[in-house]
C-alpha cells in the first residue's frame, strides 16, 4: 500500500479529497519523496485544512503559477509533516502477521462461492455439484502453467485452507474472557492439559471400581494402536491454534505415554487416538498384478519397471518354452553382452522358474544397463503373481522388488561435473 | 414572577458554574446536545418549573458541533441499576454466608492444623491458638470470623459481575480448583505465572483487556516456598485478594486473609466447595433481582 493511500484511510473520508488535490499538484511539481506516517491526526487535519485551502486558492491561476505554488506547498508541507519514511516501515514489521477479521473471511467464503459458481458455468458444468476436484481441474485447463512449483501455480480453494486459523476476540460484550483458563495465556494447551488430568483420574476411579469387585488384573484392556504415531508440534499447534514451546510439547507426550501404560485406558480410546495420526502401511510388495487368462487358456501377468530413464513393460506367459524377446527381437540380438541378459535371467533363476515363462518386453529409453535393470525389475512384478508369500518374501529380501532409486546427480555450478571440482591452483 | 424566578435561577447558575470552573462556552455546547430533564436530574438546578427559562438559554448559546455526543441517560433504568446494585448492602450478611459453614466443619476437615513451629511465619502469630507437641494450630474463631468476612465480599463482587481468579500453585489441588472454576462460570491459573500477567496484560493478551476484579489464593506459596508472586502483583494494580494463609506464609499483602490449613486434601475440598457455593448463590441473587426489577420497573419489592 502506497504511503499516500494509508495516510487517506486514517485520515478519514472528508481529508482524503483534500490530500488528493495536494497529491496532484505535488506530482506536478515532480516531488516524489512523500510524507509518511503522520503523528497526531488533530494537529495534520488542522494543518492539512491550513495547507490545502491555499493550493485551491492557486488553482484557478496559470500552469507555471501552480508549480510556482506547488513548490511553496512543498516547503509548506515539508516544514508540517517531516517524518522518516524508515519509520514507517520499522512499525509495520514490529505488528506482526496479519490478523484477518472474522467479516472478512466471511467475505472471502462468499466470493469463494459465487466464484465457483462462475467457473461451472464457464466450464458448462452444473453449478450445484463443483467439487474441489473439478475446480483443480478448470483452473488447470484455463490457467495452464509451465511452472515447476506446485505451490506456485494459480490456485483456487476454500479459504478456511488457505488463511490460517485464527484466534478471534477472546471476551464478550460485558469483556468477560470466554475460556475459564484465558488468564493463564496459554488457554488452549492447558485446558488440554487439564481434560488429560480428568481422563487419567477417570481411569484410576475405573480401576478402583474394579478392585473392589475384585476384577482387576494388572494386563487389562490397553489401546491397541496400530501403525500410528503421535502429532507432531506443529501438527498440534494447528489443532490448537496455539503457540507451543518444545518444553510443553514434550511434557504432554510423557503425560500421554503414562496414559497408555495404565491398565484399563481403553475406556479413553478415542481421546487418545484423536492425537495419533495414522502412517501409511508400507505394503508395496503387495501390489500384486492380477492373474489374467488369454484365449487359449494359458495364464499371464504384466507389470511395469523403471530404471534411471528406461521404462519397461512385460507380458510373463505361463507357457513352458522360455522364450524372451524384447522389443520384437531375440535377447542375444538385443543384448550382446552376458551382463544383461544375466539381468534378465535372475528372478526367474532366484524362484527356479528359468524354462517355464514366456517374456515379450518392450524397454524404451535410458542406456543399455539401466533397460536391463527396468526389465528385470518388471519381471519380478510379473512374476509375483505365480508365487506363494513365502516365495515373494524371499524376493524382497533378497531385493528384486526394490525399485533402485539412484538417478543420475545434477552438474552444480562453481564445479566441472556433479562432484568434481575445478583443479585448485595454489596461485 | 417567572421573571424573578428566571434571576435567581440564572445567579445561582452562575456561581455554580464559577465554583465549579466551567466556562460558558463549553457549558453551552454540551447543553445543546442534552435534554433537559437529563440536566435536572444531574442536580445543576433544582427547580423542575424552569423549563423554558433553560430552552431559552440553550437556543442562545453557540450552537459548536460537539466532538461526542453524549448519549442522553434515563431516570428510570438508572434507578433501577442503582436499586439492584444497593439492594445487598442494607443488611451486614445479605447472602447469609454464615450458613455455610461452622466451626465444627472447619475442624472436621482439619483446617485448625498449621506447620511446624519451625517453619512459622513472625506475622502468623496473632492467628495462632497455640502450639502442640511442635506442631501450631490456628484460633479457628478467628478463622471463622475471617472465613465470613471473605466469603461476604467474594459473594458481593460476584453479585456484580466481578471477574474472579483462583490461583493455587499446588499440583495436588490444581485440577480440583480448576474444576471448582469451571462451575462457577469463573476463572481459574494454577500453572507456570508468567511475569507480566497482571502488569503488562496489554501487551500479554491483547488491547482492551478486563482485569479480574477478585484473585482467590487458595495457596499463596509457590512451589519453592516463596510468596506467589500473584499477590504482590494484585497489590501493584490495586485488585482486593481473598487468600488462604498458612503458618508459614505472609499474610501482609492479602486484602482477606484466611488463617488456615491449605495442605490438607479435606481443607482444600472444603474451601472449594465454600466458595463455590458463595458464588452460585450470588449469581443467583442477581439473577433472581434483576429479574425482580425487570417485571416492577417503578417500586422496588423485597426479594
Amino acid at each position: 500500500m502506497s504511503v499516500i493511500e494509508e495516510i487517506t484511510d486514517w485520515a478519514g473520508s472528508q481529508e482524503d479529497i483534500l490530500w488528493k488535490v495536494v497529491q496532484n499538484y505535488v506530482n506536478v511539481g515532480g516531488w516524489t519523496s512523500v510524507v509518511t506516517s503522520v503523528p497526531a491526526a488533530n494537529m495534520a487535519a488542522a494543518r492539512v485544512c491550513s495547507v490545502v485551502p491555499v493550493l485551491l486558492k492557486c488553482g484557478n491561476y496559470s500552469f507555471s503559477v501552480n508549480v510556482e505554488t506547488a513548490k511553496l506547498s512543498k516547503q509548506v508541507l515539508c516544514r508540517s509533516i517531516s517524518q522518516n519514511s524508515a519509520l514507517c516501515r520499522k512499525n509495520l514489521a514490529a505488528a506482526g502477521p496479519e490478523k484477518f477479521t472474522a467479516e472478512f473471511i466471511q467475505k472471502q467464503i462468499e466470493e469463494f462461492n459465487i466464484g465457483k459458481r462462475h467457473l461451472a458455468n464457464i466450464m458448462g458444468e452444473d453449478p450445484e455439484n463443483f467439487s474441489q476436484e473439478d475446480i483443480d481441474r478448470s483452473i488447470a485447463y484455463l490457467f495452464p502453467s509451465g511452472l515447476f512449483e506446485k505451490k506456485a501455480r494459480p490456485l483456487m480453494k476454500h479459504p478456511d485452507e488457505i488463511f490460517p486459523m485464527q484466534r478471534a476476540v477472546q471476551w464478550g460484550k460485558d469483556r468477560r474472557p470466554f475460556h475459564f483458563l484465558f488468564y493463564t495465556g496459554k488457554q488452549s494447551y492447558y485446558s488440554l492439559m487439564h481434560e488429560l488430568y480428568g481422563k487419567m483420574l477417570n481411569i484410576e476411579k475405573h480401576q478402583d471400581r474394579l478392585r473392589s469387585k475384585g476384577l482387576f488384573s494388572k494386563d487389562g484392556h490397553k489401546i491397541s494402536l496400530g501403525m500410528s504415531r503421535w502429532l507432531t508440534k506443529e501438527e498440534l499447534e494447528a489443532l490448537l491454534v496455539e503457540n507451543i514451546s518444545t518444553h510443553d510439547y514434550n511434557r504432554f507426550i510423557q503425560i500421554m505415554e503414562r496414559l497408555l501404560s495404565m491398565p484399563y485406558c481403553n475406556i479413553e480410546e478415542e481421546f487418545v487416538l484423536r492425537f495419533r495420526h495414522l502412517l501409511q502401511t508400507q505394503s508395496r510388495h503387495q501390489m500384486v498384478s492380477a492373474l489374467q487368462k488369454d484365449e487359449n487358456g494359458v495364464a499371464f501377468s504384466s507389470a511395469e519397471g523403471c530404471r534411471k530413464t528406461s521404462h519397461s513393460t512385460v507380458v510373463l506367459r505361463d507357457c513352458g518354452s522360455g522364450r524372451l524377446s524384447v522389443n520384437g527381437q531375440d535377447s542375444l540380438l538385443y543384448f550382446p553382452v552376458l551382463q544383461d541378459r544375466e539381468q534378465l535371467m535372475f528372478p526367474m533363476q532366484f524362484t527356479g522358474t528359468l524354462g517355464r515363462f514366456d517374456l515379450e518386453c518392450t524397454v524404451s529409453g535410458g542406456g543399455r544397463s539401466s533397460q536391463a535393470g527396468a526389465l528385470r525389475l518388471a519381471i519380478s512384478r510379473a512374476l509375483l503373481s505365480f508365487l506363494s508369500p513365502s516365495e515373494r518374501e524371499m524376493m524382497r529380501q533378497a531385493g528384486l522388488l526394490t525399485p533402485d532409486p539412484r538417478v543420475r546427480e545434477r552438474k552444480k555450478p562453481g564445479q566441472e561435473g556433479a562432484r568434481r571440482k575445478f583443479t585448485w591452483k595454489k596461485r | 414572577m417567572r421573571k424573578l424566578n428566571f434571576v435567581c435561577i440564572l445567579t445561582d447558575f452562575f456561581c455554580l458554574l464559577k465554583t465549579f470552573g466551567i466556562s460558558l462556552k463549553c457549558l453551552a455546547t454540551v447543553m445543546s446536545n442534552w435534554k433537559i430533564r437529563d440536566l435536572l436530574s444531574l442536580g445543576l438546578l433544582g427547580l423542575r418549573h424552569s423549563r423554558g427559562v433553560l430552552t431559552k438559554y440553550s437556543s442562545a448559546g453557540q450552537t459548536v458541533s460537539a466532538a461526542a455526543s453524549v448519549s442522553s441517560p434515563q431516570l428510570q433504568p438508572n434507578d433501577a441499576a442503582e436499586k439492584i446494585l444497593n439492594l445487598p448492602l442494607e443488611k451486614p450478611d445479605f447472602f447469609r454466608v454464615a450458613e455455610l459453614f461452622s466451626l465444627k466443619d472447619l475442624f472436621d476437615a482439619r483446617v485448625h492444623l498449621g506447620h511446624k513451629k519451625g517453619c512459622r511465619h513472625r506475622l502468623m502469630e496473632p492467628y495462632l491458638y497455640g502450639c502442640r507437641l511442635d506442631q501450631d494450630i490456628f484460633d479457628l474463631d478467628q478463622t471463622v470470623e475471617h472465613l465470613q468476612r471473605a466469603l461476604n465480599f467474594t459473594a458481593h463482587i460476584a453479585y456484580r459481575g466481578g471477574i474472579i481468579l483462583f490461583v493455587s500453585r499446588r499440583r495436588q489441588f490444581g485440577h480440583l480448583v480448576e474444576s471448582t472454576a469451571k462451575d462457577c462460570g469463573e476463572y481459574a491459573h494454577t500453572r507456570y505465572w508468567q511475569g507480566g500477567l497482571l502488569t503488562n496484560a496489554n501487551i500479554q493478551y491483547g488491547p482492551g483487556v478486563r482485569l479480574p476484579d477478585l484473585i482467590i489464593f487458595l495457596s499463596t506459596l509457590n512451589n519453592v516456598f516463596q510468596q506467589h508472586v500473584g499477590v504482590r502483583d494484585a497489590a501493584k494494580m490495586n485488585i482486593p485478594t481473598v487468600g488462604v494463609v498458612d503458618s508459614n506464609c505472609n499474610p501482609c499483602l492479602v486484602t482477606y486473609p484466611v488463617p488456615g490449613n491449605d495442605d490438607t486434601p479435606v481443607a482444600m475440598e472444603l474451601y472449594c466447595r465454600l466458595f463455590k457455593m458463595t458464588i452460585n448463590r450470588a449469581k443467583d441473587k442477581r439473577r433472581q433481582v434483576e429479574l425482580l426489577y425487570g417485571l416492577n420497573a417503578p417500586s422496588p419489592s423485597n426479594s
